[in-house]
């Protein structure tokens, strides 16, 4: 059982709050963050079932200002920021010069700016290379003073939207300037969870009354970062310095969908020759979901073998779902191997286990999405 | 019979030459919500401190280690099947196996309650 060492982390601003909610508090990103409360599969399953309230203030909250500005971020990200219109978000990615992926994010436009949320223990990292790799004239604001919340889960928006009226009224992936109990808050229609649900950005300084009135309503539990893991596995989304490093780019991340189909046409992004070569012909990896068989989780740093035992690829997050209650993994397989519907085998601490490769999500998403023409 | 426990947060309780062993109430509480338990096989010998059985939660694995030597007299299929029992019963239904002693002097290493208590409090 390590005892965590908690020197050098930095303080949340709900950090007093977490602890009075009986919160296990852990170094993670630089930060002590609660990692559980009541415990993780109760807290998993509140969030399927009702609202799980999240505190993810460590994540780098920056604003991009200049002439140009979408032009000059669509040099370092794939996706087309450009046809976004007011208060419209995209989940994107930062790449270094060989395509491979520095971090990924939320880009929304918001009025003359761009908006971006980036992850915690990368932020410091992105903010030097926007700095060094963007064109003079553009400002880059690390916004310290603002706290993330993000309240996930099907009774998510009926709770936001009794303190602030019209937030039923975003679809997924827009946002807008709200108030909730007098505090401005920045509230956009996502969240990393797979459920409908909100991101809220709010001063540092008037967090805890936004979480205490958020927590006022039973249908809203606190949930730690154990479960918003499991919960994102199930979802099909990829965790940074996990499933995502400067070694893997978009298309073998499985993540194409987030370069634009006018910038793979136009190119003109970091990467952009390799990633548009990868788009046209595959990678040679790629990410793709197992189901493991038996009760026992495969984790992060299993071998993926072939049939003559070689390793072939690894598995870069796993668990037992609470939803599912089956082992689920995320895992880079060679190509041929990537078929829905294939079996691999894993290695585990000495240990063969038989897996399937399915399609992700493992949870269908309830995303709400308007229908189309509304 | 007579309870001890180890630095690695097992138990073992002794009740004549049959160690029953098992993981603490503070291991459960650190590890969370428990999803797996593999216990050794009847017969296999352990020496002291040897891997004997995995306890997994949500977040991670654990080993657990044998407190000390002998021969496993039995495993629980019980936290096999329902490895929550680990977190609600830690120091009874869910132990995780017996074993004849083979070294009584082995347990003059090990922590009493009081003991072990005071160590907990000190992490």
């Amino acid at each position: 059982m390590a005892v965590s060492d908690t020197e050098n982390t930095k303080t949340l601003a709900l950090d007093g709050w977490h602890r009075a909610k009986g919160a296990r508090m852990v170094p993670f990103a630089g930060y002590d963050m609660p990692v559980q409360y009541e415990g993780v599969i109760a807290e998993h399953l509140w969030t399927r079932q009702h609202a799980g309230l999240f505190d993810v203030s460590h994540m780098g909250q920056l604003t991009f200002h200049g002439s140009n500005v979408d032009s000059a971020l669509e040099t370092l990200m794939p996706g087309d920021l450009q046809i976004l219109k007011e208060g419209r978000l995209r989940y994107s990615m930062l790449l270094d010069e060989n395509g491979g992926i520095v971090d990924d994010l939320m880009a929304t436009r918001r009025g003359d700016h761009f908006y971006v949320v980036v992850n915690g223990a990368t932020k410091q990292g992105d903010i030097e290379q926007f700095e060094n790799r963007l064109p003079r004239g553009i400002v880059l604001d690390h916004l310290k003073e603002q706290s993330l919340l993000a309240l996930q889960g099907p009774e998510a928006v009926a709770v936001v939207d009794v303190l602030a009226p019209g937030v039923a009224d975003l679809s997924f992936m827009q946002a807008a300037l709200f108030e909730i109990v007098g505090v401005p808050a920045w509230i956009s229609r996502s969240g990393y969870t797979g459920e409908d649900g909100v991101e809220i950005s709010v001063p540092s300084n008037a967090v805890e009354k936004v979480a205490d009135a958020l927590v006022a309503d039973e249908r809203v539990k606190p949930i730690g970062l154990g479960a918003r893991d499991s919960l994102r596995l199930e979802a099909g989304l990829p965790l940074y310095g996990h499933d995502l490093d400067r070694e893997t780019t978009p298309v073998m991340a499985d993540l194409g969908f987030a370069v634009g189909k006018r910038r793979r046409a136009e190119g003109g992004f970091a990467g952009a020759a390799r990633i548009i070569g990868e788009l046209d012909r595959g990678s040679v990896t790629k990410r793709v979901g197992l189901s493991v068989d038996g009760r026992q989780p495969v984790r992060e740093g299993a071998m993926v073998l072939d049939r003559e035992a070689n390793e072939v690829g690894k598995v870069t997050s796993g668990t037992f779902s609470p939803s599912l209650q089956r082992c689920i993994a995320m895992a880079y397989v060679p190509l041929e191997m990537a078929e829905v519907g294939a079996t691999v085998k894993l290695s585990q601490r000495g240990k063969l286990f038989q897996a399937t490769v399915v399609a992700m999500p493992f949870v269908p998403h309830k995303y709400h999405r308007k229908p189309a023409g509304a | 019979m007579s309870i001890h426990y180890t630095k690695d947060h097992e138990w073992v309780r002794i009740d004549g030459d049959v160690a029953t062993v098992g993981i603490s109430n503070h291991a459960q509480e650190a590890l969370g919500d428990i999803v797996f338990a593999e216990v050794p096989e009847t017969g296999k010998q352990l020496n002291k401190g040897d891997d004997a059985a995995v306890v997994e939660s949500v977040k991670a694995a654990s080993d657990v280690y044998a407190p000390v030597s002998g021969e496993v007299i039995q495993g629980n299929g019980a936290i096999a099947e329902d490895p929550s029992l680990i977190n609600s019963d830690p120091e009874g239904n869910g132990w995780f196996f017996t074993m004849k002693l083979s070294d009584t002097s082995e347990l003059d290493g090990l922590m009493d309650e009081a003991a072990y208590k005071a160590y907990c409090d000190t992490l």
